[in-house]
Protein backbone atom coordinates (compact mmCIF):
# COMPACT_ATOMS: atom_id res chain seq x y z
CA UNK A 1 0.00 0.00 0.00
CA UNK A 2 1.77 3.73 -1.07
CA UNK A 3 0.41 6.42 1.07
CA UNK A 4 1.16 10.02 -0.83
CA UNK A 5 1.98 12.85 1.56
CA UNK A 6 0.69 15.62 0.02
CA UNK A 7 2.75 18.55 0.21
CA UNK A 8 1.95 20.75 3.22
CA UNK A 9 1.37 24.24 2.44
CA UNK A 10 4.46 27.07 2.42
CA UNK A 11 2.11 29.25 4.82
CA UNK A 12 -1.03 28.53 6.83
CA UNK A 13 -2.82 30.63 9.46
CA UNK A 14 -5.31 30.10 11.70
CA UNK A 15 -7.17 32.84 13.38
CA UNK A 16 -3.98 35.30 13.83
CA UNK A 17 -4.79 37.82 16.28
CA UNK A 18 -2.30 40.97 16.96
CA UNK A 19 -2.95 44.61 18.70
CA UNK A 20 -0.63 47.30 19.75
CA UNK A 21 -2.93 48.50 22.87
CA UNK A 22 -6.37 49.11 21.83
CA UNK A 23 -5.57 49.19 18.69
CA UNK A 24 -6.21 45.10 16.83
CA UNK A 25 -3.98 45.32 13.87
CA UNK A 26 -5.22 41.63 13.15
CA UNK A 27 -8.63 40.24 13.81
CA UNK A 28 -8.62 36.85 13.77
CA UNK A 29 -6.95 36.16 9.72
CA UNK A 30 -6.82 32.58 8.52
CA UNK A 31 -4.98 32.15 4.94
CA UNK A 32 -3.16 29.10 3.34
CA UNK A 33 -0.57 29.42 0.75
CA UNK A 34 0.21 26.47 -1.02
CA UNK A 35 3.71 25.57 -2.12
CA UNK A 36 5.26 26.62 -5.49
CA UNK A 37 2.82 29.57 -5.49
CA UNK A 38 2.65 33.37 -5.47
CA UNK A 39 0.22 34.81 -2.97
CA UNK A 40 -0.27 38.45 -2.82
CA UNK A 41 -1.73 40.41 0.64
CA UNK A 42 -3.29 43.44 -0.57
CA UNK A 43 -3.94 46.25 1.45
CA UNK A 44 -4.03 50.10 2.00
CA UNK A 45 -1.30 51.64 4.46
CA UNK A 46 -2.39 50.32 7.94
CA UNK A 47 -4.28 47.31 6.95
CA UNK A 48 -2.01 44.60 9.23
CA UNK A 49 0.33 43.58 5.55
CA UNK A 50 3.26 44.48 7.24
CA UNK A 51 2.10 42.87 10.97
CA UNK A 52 1.15 39.85 8.97
CA UNK A 53 4.47 39.72 7.20
CA UNK A 54 6.67 39.82 10.69
CA UNK A 55 4.65 37.51 12.56
CA UNK A 56 4.91 34.94 9.52
CA UNK A 57 9.04 35.82 9.35
CA UNK A 58 9.30 35.10 13.73
CA UNK A 59 10.04 39.13 14.12
CA UNK A 60 6.84 39.49 16.21
CA UNK A 61 4.46 37.08 18.26
CA UNK A 62 0.83 37.04 17.37
CA UNK A 63 -1.49 37.65 20.58
CA UNK A 64 -3.78 34.53 19.44
CA UNK A 65 -3.89 32.35 16.12
CA UNK A 66 -1.46 29.88 14.96
CA UNK A 67 0.71 30.52 12.41
CA UNK A 68 2.78 27.42 10.16
CA UNK A 69 5.25 28.11 7.80
CA UNK A 70 7.41 25.87 6.13
CA UNK A 71 5.95 23.39 7.95
CA UNK A 72 7.14 24.65 11.34
CA UNK A 73 5.13 26.88 14.21
CA UNK A 74 6.16 30.01 14.15
CA UNK A 75 5.87 30.52 18.18
CA UNK A 76 7.67 26.78 18.89
CA UNK A 77 9.83 26.37 16.04
CA UNK A 78 10.87 30.10 14.81
CA UNK A 79 14.68 28.61 13.72
CA UNK A 80 12.74 25.71 12.04
CA UNK A 81 11.18 28.90 10.36
CA UNK A 82 14.16 30.92 9.62
CA UNK A 83 16.11 28.09 7.75
CA UNK A 84 13.66 27.92 5.76
CA UNK A 85 12.92 31.26 4.79
CA UNK A 86 14.02 34.67 3.01
CA UNK A 87 12.41 37.99 3.85
CA UNK A 88 12.79 41.46 2.70
CA UNK A 89 11.21 44.21 4.18
CA UNK A 90 10.20 47.07 3.16
CA UNK A 91 12.79 49.08 4.61
CA UNK A 92 16.11 48.57 2.72
CA UNK A 93 18.09 46.08 4.95
CA UNK A 94 21.38 46.31 3.26
CA UNK A 95 24.53 47.45 5.06
CA UNK A 96 25.57 50.38 3.05
CA UNK A 97 29.07 50.50 4.35
CA UNK A 98 29.71 47.29 2.66
CA UNK A 99 30.00 46.99 -1.06
CA UNK A 100 27.57 44.82 -3.04
CA UNK A 101 29.80 41.75 -2.96
CA UNK A 102 30.75 42.15 0.58
CA UNK A 103 27.19 42.30 1.66
CA UNK A 104 26.52 39.27 -0.24
CA UNK A 105 29.66 37.58 0.68
CA UNK A 106 28.10 38.19 4.99
CA UNK A 107 24.90 36.55 3.71
CA UNK A 108 26.63 33.60 2.64
CA UNK A 109 29.13 33.51 5.29
CA UNK A 110 25.43 33.66 7.80
CA UNK A 111 23.83 30.84 5.89
CA UNK A 112 26.94 28.94 6.82
CA UNK A 113 27.90 28.10 3.09
CA UNK A 114 31.00 26.90 2.22
CA UNK A 115 34.12 28.95 1.13
CA UNK A 116 33.73 27.72 -3.12
CA UNK A 117 30.07 27.50 -2.65
CA UNK A 118 29.77 30.99 -1.38
CA UNK A 119 31.92 32.50 -4.15
CA UNK A 120 29.69 30.53 -6.79
CA UNK A 121 26.76 31.59 -5.58
CA UNK A 122 27.58 35.58 -4.94
CA UNK A 123 29.03 35.78 -8.54
CA UNK A 124 25.88 34.20 -9.66
CA UNK A 125 23.54 36.92 -8.05
CA UNK A 126 25.63 39.92 -9.07
CA UNK A 127 25.09 38.51 -12.37
CA UNK A 128 21.39 37.57 -12.53
CA UNK A 129 20.39 41.07 -10.37
CA UNK A 130 22.85 42.84 -12.81
CA UNK A 131 24.87 44.38 -10.03
CA UNK A 132 28.26 43.11 -11.75
CA UNK A 133 29.46 46.61 -12.79
CA UNK A 134 29.00 47.88 -9.10
CA UNK A 135 29.72 44.83 -7.44
CA UNK A 136 32.40 46.53 -5.43
CA UNK A 137 31.20 49.72 -4.97
CA UNK A 138 29.62 50.30 -1.48
CA UNK A 139 26.28 49.91 -1.39
CA UNK A 140 25.38 53.35 -0.04
CA UNK A 141 26.08 54.55 -3.82
CA UNK A 142 23.48 52.41 -5.28
CA UNK A 143 20.36 54.48 -6.72
CA UNK A 144 16.90 53.03 -5.07
CA UNK A 145 16.37 50.43 -7.77
CA UNK A 146 19.88 48.89 -7.36
CA UNK A 147 19.83 48.91 -3.43
CA UNK A 148 16.04 47.23 -3.75
CA UNK A 149 18.05 44.59 -6.49
CA UNK A 150 20.41 44.10 -3.82
CA UNK A 151 18.09 43.51 -0.97
CA UNK A 152 16.22 41.05 -2.67
CA UNK A 153 19.72 39.12 -3.52
CA UNK A 154 20.92 39.32 -0.02
CA UNK A 155 17.40 37.34 0.62
CA UNK A 156 18.16 34.71 -1.78
CA UNK A 157 21.37 34.01 -0.69
CA UNK A 158 21.04 30.89 1.45
CA UNK A 159 18.35 28.97 -1.07
CA UNK A 160 15.22 29.65 1.06
CA UNK A 161 11.84 27.93 -1.13
CA UNK A 162 9.86 30.51 0.52
CA UNK A 163 10.38 34.42 0.58
CA UNK A 164 8.72 37.07 2.09
CA UNK A 165 8.51 40.51 -0.15
CA UNK A 166 6.37 43.14 1.84
CA UNK A 167 5.93 46.23 -0.54
CA UNK A 168 9.02 44.82 -2.99
CA UNK A 169 8.22 47.90 -5.23
CA UNK A 170 7.62 50.25 -2.80
CA UNK A 171 9.32 53.77 -4.11
CA UNK A 172 10.25 52.62 -7.45
CA UNK A 173 10.45 53.75 -10.97
CA UNK A 174 8.41 52.08 -13.10
CA UNK A 175 11.55 50.39 -15.35
CA UNK A 176 12.86 49.20 -12.13
CA UNK A 177 9.01 47.91 -11.04
CA UNK A 178 8.91 45.86 -13.97
CA UNK A 179 12.50 44.59 -13.85
CA UNK A 180 11.55 43.19 -10.31
CA UNK A 181 8.21 41.56 -11.30
CA UNK A 182 10.66 39.87 -14.36
CA UNK A 183 12.54 38.79 -11.04
CA UNK A 184 10.00 37.43 -9.51
CA UNK A 185 8.43 35.21 -11.99
CA UNK A 186 11.61 33.74 -11.94
CA UNK A 187 11.94 32.50 -9.21
CA UNK A 188 8.49 31.29 -9.23
CA UNK A 189 9.51 29.40 -12.39
CA UNK A 190 12.30 27.90 -9.88
CA UNK A 191 9.84 26.72 -7.68
CA UNK A 192 10.22 29.11 -4.64
CA UNK A 193 7.04 30.03 -3.01
CA UNK A 194 6.34 33.96 -2.86
CA UNK A 195 4.04 35.51 -0.19
CA UNK A 196 4.19 39.35 -1.08
CA UNK A 197 2.52 42.32 0.12
CA UNK A 198 1.58 44.60 -2.43
CA UNK A 199 -1.25 47.82 -2.32
CA UNK A 200 -1.20 47.74 -5.73
CA UNK A 201 -3.69 46.05 -7.67
CA UNK A 202 -2.02 45.53 -10.96
CA UNK A 203 1.34 44.04 -8.97
CA UNK A 204 -1.10 41.37 -7.75
CA UNK A 205 -3.04 41.17 -10.55
CA UNK A 206 0.96 40.53 -12.45
CA UNK A 207 2.38 38.15 -9.86
CA UNK A 208 -0.09 36.28 -7.69
CA UNK A 209 -2.18 32.82 -8.18
CA UNK A 210 -4.66 34.14 -5.31
CA UNK A 211 -4.96 37.33 -3.71
CA UNK A 212 -6.08 37.90 0.01
CA UNK A 213 -7.45 41.41 0.57
CA UNK A 214 -6.36 42.80 4.04
CA UNK A 215 -8.97 45.30 5.79
CA UNK A 216 -9.43 46.47 9.02
CA UNK A 217 -7.37 43.58 10.33
CA UNK A 218 -9.67 41.20 8.40
CA UNK A 219 -9.49 39.49 5.30
CA UNK A 220 -12.46 40.65 3.49
CA UNK A 221 -11.81 38.75 0.23
CA UNK A 222 -9.91 36.31 -1.18
CA UNK A 223 -9.49 34.63 -4.58
CA UNK A 224 -7.58 34.76 -7.78
CA UNK A 225 -7.43 38.06 -9.45
CA UNK A 226 -10.41 37.19 -12.03
CA UNK A 227 -12.55 36.41 -9.05
CA UNK A 228 -11.78 39.75 -7.06
CA UNK A 229 -12.23 41.53 -10.24
CA UNK A 230 -15.69 40.02 -10.71
CA UNK A 231 -16.36 41.32 -6.87
CA UNK A 232 -16.27 45.15 -8.16
CA UNK A 233 -18.52 47.12 -10.03
CA UNK A 234 -17.24 47.23 -13.53
CA UNK A 235 -15.52 50.09 -14.92
CA UNK A 236 -16.93 54.03 -15.78
CA UNK A 237 -16.37 55.65 -18.84
CA UNK A 238 -15.72 59.16 -18.34
CA UNK A 239 -17.12 62.01 -20.51
CA UNK A 240 -15.12 65.64 -20.52
CA UNK A 241 -17.49 68.61 -21.37
CA UNK A 242 -16.54 71.86 -22.15
CA UNK A 243 -19.07 74.10 -19.38
CA UNK A 244 -21.51 73.43 -16.59
CA UNK A 245 -24.42 74.01 -19.36
CA UNK A 246 -23.17 71.16 -21.05
CA UNK A 247 -22.74 69.00 -18.33
CA UNK A 248 -26.62 70.05 -17.23
CA UNK A 249 -27.46 68.51 -20.79
CA UNK A 250 -25.43 65.92 -21.46
CA UNK A 251 -26.44 64.13 -17.50
CA UNK A 252 -30.00 64.79 -18.70
CA UNK A 253 -29.88 62.56 -21.67
CA UNK A 254 -27.55 60.36 -19.71
CA UNK A 255 -29.53 59.69 -16.30
CA UNK A 256 -27.38 56.28 -15.04
CA UNK A 257 -24.39 59.20 -15.41
CA UNK A 258 -22.96 60.61 -12.06
CA UNK A 259 -21.98 64.76 -12.73
CA UNK A 260 -18.93 66.11 -11.52
CA UNK A 261 -19.19 70.26 -11.78
CA UNK A 262 -15.42 70.47 -10.13
CA UNK A 263 -13.93 68.74 -12.96
CA UNK A 264 -16.85 68.84 -15.87
CA UNK A 265 -17.40 65.27 -16.53
CA UNK A 266 -19.65 62.78 -16.36
CA UNK A 267 -19.10 59.13 -15.41
CA UNK A 268 -21.02 56.45 -16.92
CA UNK A 269 -20.84 53.20 -15.30
CA UNK A 270 -19.55 50.71 -17.93
CA UNK A 271 -17.60 47.33 -18.43
CA UNK A 272 -15.83 48.65 -21.06
CA UNK A 273 -16.39 45.86 -23.95
CA UNK A 274 -17.04 47.82 -27.48
CA UNK A 275 -20.53 47.00 -28.01
CA UNK A 276 -21.19 48.55 -25.13
CA UNK A 277 -19.15 51.99 -25.23
CA UNK A 278 -20.43 52.07 -29.23
CA UNK A 279 -23.95 52.28 -27.31
CA UNK A 280 -23.01 54.79 -25.04
CA UNK A 281 -21.23 57.18 -27.38
CA UNK A 282 -24.15 57.00 -29.76
CA UNK A 283 -26.44 58.62 -27.11
CA UNK A 284 -23.93 61.69 -27.40
CA UNK A 285 -24.24 64.23 -29.77
CA UNK A 286 -21.01 64.75 -31.64
CA UNK A 287 -19.82 68.23 -30.40
CA UNK A 288 -20.55 67.71 -26.50
CA UNK A 289 -18.33 66.07 -25.43
CA UNK A 290 -14.28 66.99 -25.59
CA UNK A 291 -12.66 63.92 -24.44
CA UNK A 292 -13.27 60.25 -23.22
CA UNK A 293 -11.46 58.10 -20.57
CA UNK A 294 -12.06 54.83 -20.03
CA UNK A 295 -11.93 53.74 -16.61
CA UNK A 296 -11.21 49.89 -15.39
CA UNK A 297 -11.53 48.96 -12.03
CA UNK A 298 -8.36 49.83 -9.49
CA UNK A 299 -7.86 49.49 -6.20
CA UNK A 300 -9.79 51.91 -5.06
CA UNK A 301 -12.98 50.41 -6.40
CA UNK A 302 -11.97 46.66 -4.78
CA UNK A 303 -11.91 48.94 -1.41
CA UNK A 304 -15.00 50.44 -1.97
CA UNK A 305 -16.80 47.74 -2.71
CA UNK A 306 -15.40 45.30 -0.59
CA UNK A 307 -15.17 47.41 2.23
CA UNK A 308 -18.40 49.88 1.70
CA UNK A 309 -19.86 49.68 5.49
CA UNK A 310 -22.72 47.77 5.72
CA UNK A 311 -25.29 47.98 9.09
CA UNK A 312 -23.76 47.26 12.27
CA UNK A 313 -20.63 47.48 10.42
CA UNK A 314 -19.17 50.92 9.58
CA UNK A 315 -16.89 50.75 12.62
CA UNK A 316 -15.13 47.59 10.61
CA UNK A 317 -14.43 50.33 7.43
CA UNK A 318 -13.49 52.97 10.29
CA UNK A 319 -10.06 51.05 11.29
CA UNK A 320 -8.82 51.01 7.64
CA UNK A 321 -6.51 53.56 8.12
CA UNK B 1 28.31 25.49 19.35
CA UNK B 2 30.21 26.36 16.73
CA UNK B 3 27.98 28.20 14.51
CA UNK B 4 27.75 31.02 17.34
CA UNK B 5 31.61 30.91 16.89
CA UNK B 6 31.59 31.46 12.71
CA UNK B 7 28.39 33.60 13.13
CA UNK B 8 30.42 36.28 15.63
CA UNK B 9 33.39 36.24 13.47
CA UNK B 10 31.07 37.06 10.43
CA UNK B 11 29.91 39.85 12.14
CA UNK B 12 33.46 40.91 13.54
CA UNK B 13 34.70 40.74 9.96
CA UNK B 14 31.42 43.24 9.74
CA UNK B 15 32.52 45.68 12.57
CA UNK B 16 36.29 45.67 11.20
CA UNK B 17 34.70 46.68 7.54
CA UNK B 18 32.73 49.94 9.16
CA UNK B 19 35.99 50.97 10.81
CA UNK B 20 37.60 50.93 8.44
CA UNK B 21 35.35 52.78 6.55
CA UNK B 22 34.02 54.98 8.59
CA UNK B 23 37.87 55.80 10.02
CA UNK B 24 37.00 59.25 11.48
CA UNK B 25 35.00 57.87 14.27
CA UNK B 26 38.00 55.55 14.98
CA UNK B 27 39.92 58.44 14.88
CA UNK B 28 37.98 60.61 17.10
CA UNK B 29 37.87 58.32 19.93
CA UNK B 30 41.41 57.26 19.75
CA UNK B 31 41.69 61.35 19.68
CA UNK B 32 39.71 62.08 22.36
CA UNK B 33 42.29 60.85 25.00
CA UNK B 34 44.79 61.74 23.64
CA UNK B 35 43.71 65.40 23.72
CA UNK B 36 43.35 65.19 27.52
CA UNK B 37 46.97 63.66 27.46
CA UNK B 38 48.28 67.00 25.46
CA UNK B 39 46.25 69.64 27.46
CA UNK B 40 46.84 68.09 31.31
CA UNK B 41 50.40 67.49 30.64
CA UNK B 42 51.26 70.96 28.80
CA UNK B 43 48.74 72.96 29.85
CA UNK B 44 48.13 72.22 33.43
CA UNK B 45 51.11 69.58 33.87
CA UNK B 46 53.46 72.45 35.02
CA UNK B 47 51.28 73.86 38.06
CA UNK B 48 49.51 69.78 39.06
CA UNK B 49 53.28 68.07 38.81
CA UNK B 50 54.19 70.67 41.63
CA UNK B 51 51.46 70.20 43.50
CA UNK B 52 51.82 66.27 43.90
CA UNK B 53 51.81 64.93 47.48
CA UNK B 54 55.20 62.69 48.31
CA UNK B 55 57.34 63.97 45.46
CA UNK B 56 59.39 66.79 46.01
CA UNK B 57 60.08 69.49 43.61
CA UNK B 58 57.89 67.35 41.12
CA UNK B 59 57.73 69.00 37.48
CA UNK B 60 55.40 68.21 34.28
CA UNK B 61 57.03 64.71 33.51
CA UNK B 62 56.05 63.60 37.18
CA UNK B 63 52.46 64.66 36.47
CA UNK B 64 52.44 62.58 33.07
CA UNK B 65 53.65 59.86 35.16
CA UNK B 66 50.70 60.26 37.41
CA UNK B 67 47.82 60.04 34.84
CA UNK B 68 49.21 57.96 32.42
CA UNK B 69 47.01 55.39 34.09
CA UNK B 70 44.00 57.60 33.91
CA UNK B 71 44.45 58.26 30.40
CA UNK B 72 44.54 54.69 29.33
CA UNK B 73 41.00 54.11 31.31
CA UNK B 74 40.09 57.43 29.25
CA UNK B 75 41.30 55.51 26.11
CA UNK B 76 38.98 52.16 26.72
CA UNK B 77 36.18 54.53 27.66
CA UNK B 78 36.60 56.60 24.75
CA UNK B 79 36.15 52.84 22.52
CA UNK B 80 33.39 52.16 24.36
CA UNK B 81 30.97 55.38 23.48
CA UNK B 82 31.44 54.41 19.82
CA UNK B 83 30.23 50.99 20.15
CA UNK B 84 26.96 52.75 21.79
CA UNK B 85 26.83 54.50 18.96
CA UNK B 86 27.57 51.33 16.38
CA UNK B 87 24.81 49.73 18.70
CA UNK B 88 22.08 52.45 18.27
CA UNK B 89 22.95 52.68 14.01
CA UNK B 90 22.52 48.82 13.82
CA UNK B 91 18.86 48.66 15.94
CA UNK B 92 17.46 51.94 14.03
CA UNK B 93 18.31 50.41 10.39
CA UNK B 94 16.59 47.65 8.53
CA UNK B 95 19.21 45.45 8.50
CA UNK B 96 19.03 44.43 12.05
CA UNK B 97 15.28 42.71 10.95
CA UNK B 98 17.39 40.65 8.26
CA UNK B 99 19.52 39.23 11.15
CA UNK B 100 16.92 38.24 13.05
CA UNK B 101 15.17 36.64 10.40
CA UNK B 102 17.93 34.24 9.53
CA UNK B 103 18.70 30.96 11.12
CA UNK B 104 21.87 32.50 12.94
CA UNK B 105 23.30 32.35 16.44
CA UNK B 106 21.45 35.32 18.03
CA UNK B 107 24.15 36.84 20.20
CA UNK B 108 26.30 37.05 17.51
CA UNK B 109 24.65 40.28 16.36
CA UNK B 110 26.26 42.00 19.97
CA UNK B 111 29.46 39.25 20.56
CA UNK B 112 30.21 40.91 16.49
CA UNK B 113 30.47 44.45 18.59
CA UNK B 114 32.04 43.19 21.54
CA UNK B 115 35.19 41.67 19.58
CA UNK B 116 35.51 44.82 17.25
CA UNK B 117 35.54 47.29 20.64
CA UNK B 118 38.24 44.96 22.17
CA UNK B 119 39.85 45.19 18.59
CA UNK B 120 39.71 48.71 18.68
CA UNK B 121 40.74 49.17 22.23
CA UNK B 122 44.30 47.53 22.04
CA UNK B 123 44.74 49.61 19.47
CA UNK B 124 43.54 52.91 21.08
CA UNK B 125 45.46 52.03 23.74
CA UNK B 126 48.97 51.23 22.37
CA UNK B 127 48.87 54.68 20.45
CA UNK B 128 47.88 56.30 23.81
CA UNK B 129 51.10 54.39 25.48
CA UNK B 130 52.95 55.08 22.94
CA UNK B 131 52.12 58.04 22.35
CA UNK B 132 53.05 59.12 26.90
CA UNK B 133 56.14 57.07 26.18
CA UNK B 134 57.24 59.46 23.77
CA UNK B 135 56.51 62.28 25.61
CA UNK B 136 59.06 60.77 28.53
CA UNK B 137 56.49 58.41 30.20
CA UNK B 138 59.16 56.62 32.41
CA UNK B 139 57.16 52.82 33.74
CA UNK B 140 58.65 50.75 35.69
CA UNK B 141 56.42 47.66 35.17
CA UNK B 142 57.96 43.92 34.53
CA UNK B 143 57.15 41.59 31.65
CA UNK B 144 54.83 40.41 34.19
CA UNK B 145 53.42 43.78 34.88
CA UNK B 146 52.37 44.64 31.61
CA UNK B 147 50.78 41.26 31.24
CA UNK B 148 48.20 42.09 34.17
CA UNK B 149 47.73 45.42 32.55
CA UNK B 150 46.73 44.27 29.65
CA UNK B 151 44.97 41.56 31.18
CA UNK B 152 42.85 44.09 33.27
CA UNK B 153 42.26 46.67 30.11
CA UNK B 154 40.67 43.66 28.61
CA UNK B 155 38.58 42.91 30.98
CA UNK B 156 38.00 46.54 31.37
CA UNK B 157 37.18 46.86 28.02
CA UNK B 158 34.83 43.88 27.83
CA UNK B 159 32.87 45.56 31.06
CA UNK B 160 32.33 48.74 29.64
CA UNK B 161 31.26 47.38 26.33
CA UNK B 162 28.52 45.56 27.57
CA UNK B 163 27.57 48.24 29.22
CA UNK B 164 27.41 50.30 26.56
CA UNK B 165 26.28 47.94 24.37
CA UNK B 166 22.74 48.49 26.59
CA UNK B 167 23.06 52.17 26.36
CA UNK B 168 22.72 51.86 22.91
CA UNK B 169 19.79 48.91 22.96
CA UNK B 170 18.05 51.38 25.31
CA UNK B 171 18.43 53.90 23.16
CA UNK B 172 15.68 55.56 21.11
CA UNK B 173 18.09 56.63 18.20
CA UNK B 174 21.34 57.41 17.41
CA UNK B 175 22.01 60.45 18.87
CA UNK B 176 20.81 59.15 22.50
CA UNK B 177 23.04 56.63 22.48
CA UNK B 178 25.84 59.02 21.94
CA UNK B 179 25.03 61.77 24.62
CA UNK B 180 24.03 59.16 27.25
CA UNK B 181 27.56 57.42 28.18
CA UNK B 182 29.13 61.24 28.30
CA UNK B 183 29.42 61.12 32.04
CA UNK B 184 31.41 57.75 31.77
CA UNK B 185 34.07 60.06 29.93
CA UNK B 186 34.57 62.45 32.90
CA UNK B 187 33.89 60.03 35.34
CA UNK B 188 38.24 59.42 35.33
CA UNK B 189 38.29 63.09 36.35
CA UNK B 190 36.21 62.76 39.42
CA UNK B 191 38.13 59.95 40.66
CA UNK B 192 42.01 59.29 41.28
CA UNK B 193 42.76 59.80 37.20
CA UNK B 194 44.35 63.49 37.41
CA UNK B 195 44.78 64.65 41.05
CA UNK B 196 45.14 62.72 44.33
CA UNK B 197 41.70 61.90 46.30
CA UNK B 198 42.97 63.62 49.61
CA UNK B 199 43.32 66.91 48.31
CA UNK B 200 39.33 66.91 47.19
CA UNK B 201 36.41 68.28 49.69
CA UNK B 202 34.68 66.01 51.81
CA UNK B 203 31.90 64.80 50.06
CA UNK B 204 33.17 64.82 46.42
CA UNK B 205 36.38 62.81 47.90
CA UNK B 206 34.16 60.09 49.43
CA UNK B 207 32.32 59.50 46.12
CA UNK B 208 36.12 59.97 44.07
CA UNK B 209 37.50 57.08 46.50
CA UNK B 210 34.61 54.93 46.24
CA UNK B 211 33.80 55.39 42.49
CA UNK B 212 34.55 52.19 40.45
CA UNK B 213 37.33 53.99 38.37
CA UNK B 214 39.00 55.06 40.83
CA UNK B 215 40.54 51.48 41.67
CA UNK B 216 40.75 50.54 38.15
CA UNK B 217 42.91 53.56 38.06
CA UNK B 218 44.71 52.93 41.16
CA UNK B 219 45.42 49.28 40.21
CA UNK B 220 46.90 50.65 36.28
CA UNK B 221 49.54 53.04 38.89
CA UNK B 222 50.67 50.35 40.48
CA UNK B 223 50.89 48.31 37.85
CA UNK B 224 53.18 50.43 35.29
CA UNK B 225 54.92 51.47 38.37
CA UNK B 226 55.69 48.20 38.98
CA UNK B 227 54.71 48.49 42.55
CA UNK B 228 51.12 46.44 42.27
CA UNK B 229 48.92 46.39 44.92
CA UNK B 230 47.39 42.69 45.37
CA UNK B 231 44.16 43.90 47.21
CA UNK B 232 43.64 46.97 44.81
CA UNK B 233 44.16 44.68 41.29
CA UNK B 234 41.41 42.77 43.03
CA UNK B 235 39.02 45.27 43.88
CA UNK B 236 39.41 46.56 40.41
CA UNK B 237 38.92 43.23 39.07
CA UNK B 238 35.67 42.83 40.99
CA UNK B 239 34.36 46.06 39.65
CA UNK B 240 34.75 45.44 35.82
CA UNK B 241 33.41 41.99 36.27
CA UNK B 242 30.04 43.45 38.30
CA UNK B 243 30.07 46.16 35.86
CA UNK B 244 29.99 43.20 32.79
CA UNK B 245 28.19 41.54 34.10
CA UNK B 246 25.25 43.62 35.18
CA UNK B 247 26.08 45.12 31.40
CA UNK B 248 25.66 41.79 29.66
CA UNK B 249 22.70 40.84 31.66
CA UNK B 250 20.85 44.07 30.75
CA UNK B 251 21.78 43.73 27.30
CA UNK B 252 20.21 40.47 27.25
CA UNK B 253 17.41 41.33 28.13
CA UNK B 254 16.81 44.47 26.39
CA UNK B 255 17.89 42.36 23.02
CA UNK B 256 15.79 39.78 23.86
CA UNK B 257 12.66 42.42 24.17
CA UNK B 258 13.48 44.41 21.45
CA UNK B 259 13.47 41.25 19.42
CA UNK B 260 10.34 40.06 20.56
CA UNK B 261 8.71 43.24 19.29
Amino acid sequence: MTTTTPTPPAVSVARLAKAYGDHEVLRGVDLEVPAGTVYALLGPNGAGKTTMVRILSTLLPADAGDARVGGHDVRQDPDGVRSSIGVTGQFSAVDELLTGRENLRMMADLGHLDRDRATEVVDELLRRFDLVDAADRRAASYSGGMKRRLDLAMTLVHGPRLIFLDEPTAGLDPRSRRELWQIVRELVAGGVTVFLTTQYLDEADQLADRIGVLHGGRLVAEGTSAQLKRLVPGGQVELQVADAAALDRLAERIPQGVADAETLTLAVPSDGRPAAVRRLLEAVPEDAVTAIALRTPDLDDVFLALTRPTTGDAERAEVAA
Amino acid sequence: MSYAVRDSLTMLRRQLRHMARYPSLTLMLIGQPLVFLLLFVYVFGGTMGAGLPGVSAGDRGDYLDFITPGIVLMAVVSVSLGTAIAVATDMTGGIIDRFRTMAIARVSVLTGHVLGALIQTAVAVVVVVAVALALGFGPGASPGDWLATAGLLALLSLALTWLTIAIGLVSPNVETASNLPMPLMLLPLVGSGFVPTETMPDGLRWFAENQPFTPVIDALRGLLDGSPDGGTVLLAVAWCVAIGLAGYLWSRRLYRRRAAG
